[in-house]
């Protein structure tokens, strides 16, 4: 009877002493131990602040997002007043960071485009200047450069009572930019529908166009087509609509210019501030892309017949947009994460409204980690987004 | 064992941690282990807390830094500067980085009670005002209707323009600008009609930083009760005691006639009980502090009593005259808890 239960003990403790030597065992095993490290350390570190919060009779929690804000925010997307609450008050600054964020990332990619074709021009004045605009800017810290657009743009020009007025309805103050805007009617919303219905319809006859071209050769005059059909049927729109005329005309009253649409300076040096920053980075990247593609290709659309400059948009940059992509998402990340020095110059991003609720608060804990995991959600999109399109560039093989 | 040694190192420093702050007299040993008291000041606003050309801090804020550094130290110049601005100015004090805060900051109901923060006196009563070209032909505060108005962020000022503005039924737009220096070069490049801030301040900006004080002026109206004065963390009350009576014995010394120049003659010869007991020549005040019996006697030899302080840096440098900030005995608002 006893015999047996030996046994049974040996072979127990034997499989024991074999599971932990079993190389995956062991494998899943310091995982395992790795996780819990990880998991000990957060509590350590939330429980030991939550004490000392409690030490010092500071109050936590997100509660305070459904008081009262009772400060004022220069520029909103949305409705918001003072009597908005805090939560109003950050999605307020979370908008004019995406509104920087995206309009910095098309105008970088434009100007640095530009400047990185620029940069292998053939003319020597054009390149020489192409690389003086990138060495210059990609070598200033960019805080700096938003400081000096900030001093430039209102001290550059006149109070609004002597606004320079360049075009009818276009004025150029120490306030910032206005230029007239029509006054909101149905007909504008119908020309929205219009527009995506047309963008629909263009993108379904690229595709027959396309493949049309693809068995017969023949090429469809693709970009005529689909600004007429744009054009035409916004237009249309419009005409439905009652074709409204009136507009929204800046005008001096009382202090400042009332009416009409402001690009504030603190939004133009954050724009330009982050677009010319940013810019020069794309322009290397743009010009690495392009002397990557190997000089066959130029040869090969050369002996096709195919002009010097198409030859660079169908054949040359296609092919560099695989190793630039990459690269280029970085830098739209960066664009995005740098958008938070806007705080500097006072455009009311998210961190400067996050700063102002954290202080009228005090929830610093709290008004932190809801911009980190806004910066890390904002980041993460652009990152899938890019992800998603690289994959779509990139070669396929037939 | 090895587990064991790094569980039992964690669970003492959760221990050692979490006493730092329950502790009372934790600040206090911290700043005589140390050497010198951490003080956190405003950027740059002449008269309160500002750099001088040789880099010396000086101001009527400062002053109550020194004061406590004398008293506790022994040495008015056992004392380092943090500038901050308004919005990091009460996260530095909660996490301890500084010991004390004195960066002309409004008492308030949510700060002092929320906010897990103590203020130890009022070193300045002032009021929000606003400041504005003299071009502009602004009379008044009501006819600001549409303006521009430069604040900083994070203030009881932002807060206070909103409700004005609100309350008269008047619009504005606000440039937030952090940095006082970047906001103050914002207003004069005309990027905004108004700067809105304390008077005391609005003084400050004027005097020291407009390359012609003469072309802007200050509006008459007051808008907002502002009592400005030093702050420490909640938690340790003996170093908030310490700090409350540093400023007090400066207003004290003033009651007394008790100055810079003859806190010597004072304290051998006078007869006055008040005097003696100040300055510690009848004991028993620096014991009930934690501190020697010369703690308010080095506060004023150090620094001055809080008129010497304040014609010194304010009255100085901005022109502004005691008003609010008299002493009781004279009209004003500056009255000292008796040291007894």
């Amino acid at each position: 009877m006893s015999k047996p239960q030996n046994a049974q003990g040996d072979v127990r403790s034997k499989s024991l002493v074999d599971y932990l030597n079993d190389e995956n065992v062991r494998a899943v095993l310091y995982q395992i131990v790795a996780i819990g490290l990880i998991i000990l350390a957060g509590w350590y570190l939330v429980s030991n602040t939550l004490y000392n919060l409690a030490q010092q009779n500071i109050s936590t929690g997100y509660g305070f997002l459904d008081l009262e804000a009772s400060f004022e925010i220069s520029e909103t997307m949305i409705d918001y007043s003072a009597k908005s609450n805090y939560a109003t008050a950050l999605v307020v600054g979370l908008l004019n960071t995406v509104k920087v964020s995206v309009l910095g990332i098309v105008l970088c990619t434009i100007i640095g485009t530009i400047f990185g074709v620029a940069r292998l021009s053939s003319n020597w004045i054009v390149r020489k200047l192409a690389t003086v605009y990138v060495e210059t800017f990609r070598n200033i810290p960019v805080l700096l450069q938003l400081f000096f657009w900030y001093a430039l743009i209102p001290g550059a020009f006149p109070h609004p009572r002597d606004a320079l007025e360049p075009l009818p309805g276009v004025l150029f103050t120490s306030r910032g930019m206005y230029m007239p805007v029509p006054v909101a009617d149905t007909a504008y919303t119908l020309m929205g529908i219009a527009a995506i219905i047309a963008l629909v319809a263009i993108f379904f006859i690229k595709r027959w166009a396309k493949k049309r071209q693809d068995a017969t050769g023949q090429p469809f005059p693709m970009f005529l087509t689909g600004l007429g059909i744009f054009v035409g049927l916004v237009l249309l729109a419009y005409l439905a609509g009652g074709a409204p005329t009136e507009m929204s005309m800046p005008e001096l009253k009382g202090f400042n210019i009332r009416g009409g649409y402001n690009i504030s300076p603190e939004f133009l040096a954050v724009l330009i501030g982050l677009t010319v920053y940013t810019s020069t980075y794309v322009a290397e990247v743009v010009r690495s892309g392009i002397q990557a593609v190997p000089s066959g290709q130029w040869e090969a659309a050369d002996s096709l017949g195919i002009k010097r400059s198409v030859a660079l948009r169908k054949v040359i940059l296609p092919q560099s947009m695989r190793v630039a992509i990459p690269p280029l998402t970085n830098q739209y990340l960066n664009l995005t994460k740098n958008s938070s020095l806007a705080v500097a110059v006072g455009y009311p991003d998210l961190v400067s409204v996050s700063n102002t609720t954290m202080n009228q608060t005090g929830q610093a804990i709290e008004a932190i980690s809801i911009f980190m995991s806004i910066y890390l959600g904002l980041s993460l999109l652009t990152s899938l987004f890019m992800n998603w399109f690289n994959k779509k560039m990139a070669l396929v093989e037939r | 064992m090895k587990i064991k040694t790094i569980l039992a190192a964690g669970a003492m420093t959760v221990a050692a941690v979490a006493a730092q702050n329950a502790q009372a007299g934790a600040v206090l040993d911290g700043i005589k282990a140390k050497g010198f008291v951490q003080c956190g000041v405003n950027t740059g606003l002449p008269g309160f807390s500002a750099a001088n050309a040789e880099g010396k801090w000086e101001g009527i804020d400062v002053d109550v830094c020194r004061a406590i550094a004398a008293a506790v130290l022994g040495d008015a110049n056992s004392v380092q500067y943090t500038p901050l601005t308004a919005a990091q100015r009460f996260t530095a004090l909660q996490s301890g980085e500084i010991d004390i805060l004195s960066r002309n900051t409004t008492a308030t109901t949510t700060r002092d009670a929320k906010l897990g923060l103590t203020f130890v006196g009022i070193n300045y009563y002032d009021g929000q005002g606003f400041l504005i070209p003299k071009a502009l032909g602004v009379k008044s505060a009501t006819e600001l209707d549409g303006a521009t108005v430069c604040v900083e962020p994070g203030t009881t000022t932002e807060l206070n323009l909103a409700d004005y503005f609100r309350a008269k039924g008047m619009s504005f737009e606000p440039v937030v600008i952090e940095n006082i220096n970047e906001a103050t070069a914002a207003f004069f490049s005309g990027r905004c009609d108004v700067y809105t801030t304390d008077a005391s301040g609005l003084a400050s900006i004027r005097t020291t930083m407009a390359e012609n004080p003469d072309d802007y002026m200050i509006l008459p109206e007051i808008i907002s009760k502002e009592p400005l004065g030093p702050v420490v963390a909640q938690g340790d009350e003996q170093w908030s005691d310490v700090a409350r009576w540093a400023l007090t014995a400066m207003v004290e010394a003033e009651e007394l006639g008790v100055t810079m120049e003859n806190v010597d003659d004072m304290k051998a010869n006078s007869t006055n009980p008040g005097i003696q007991r100040l300055l510690g020549v009848s004991p028993g005040m620096g014991e009930a502090l934690g501190l020697d019996e010369e703690w308010a006697y080095r506060i004023i030899k150090n620094v001055g009593n809080y008129g010497e302080s304040y014609e010194k840096n304010v009255t100085a440098k901005l022109g502004l005259e005691r008003g609010l900030n008299a002493l009781w005995t004279d009209g004003g608002l500056q009255y000292a808890w008796p040291v007894r």
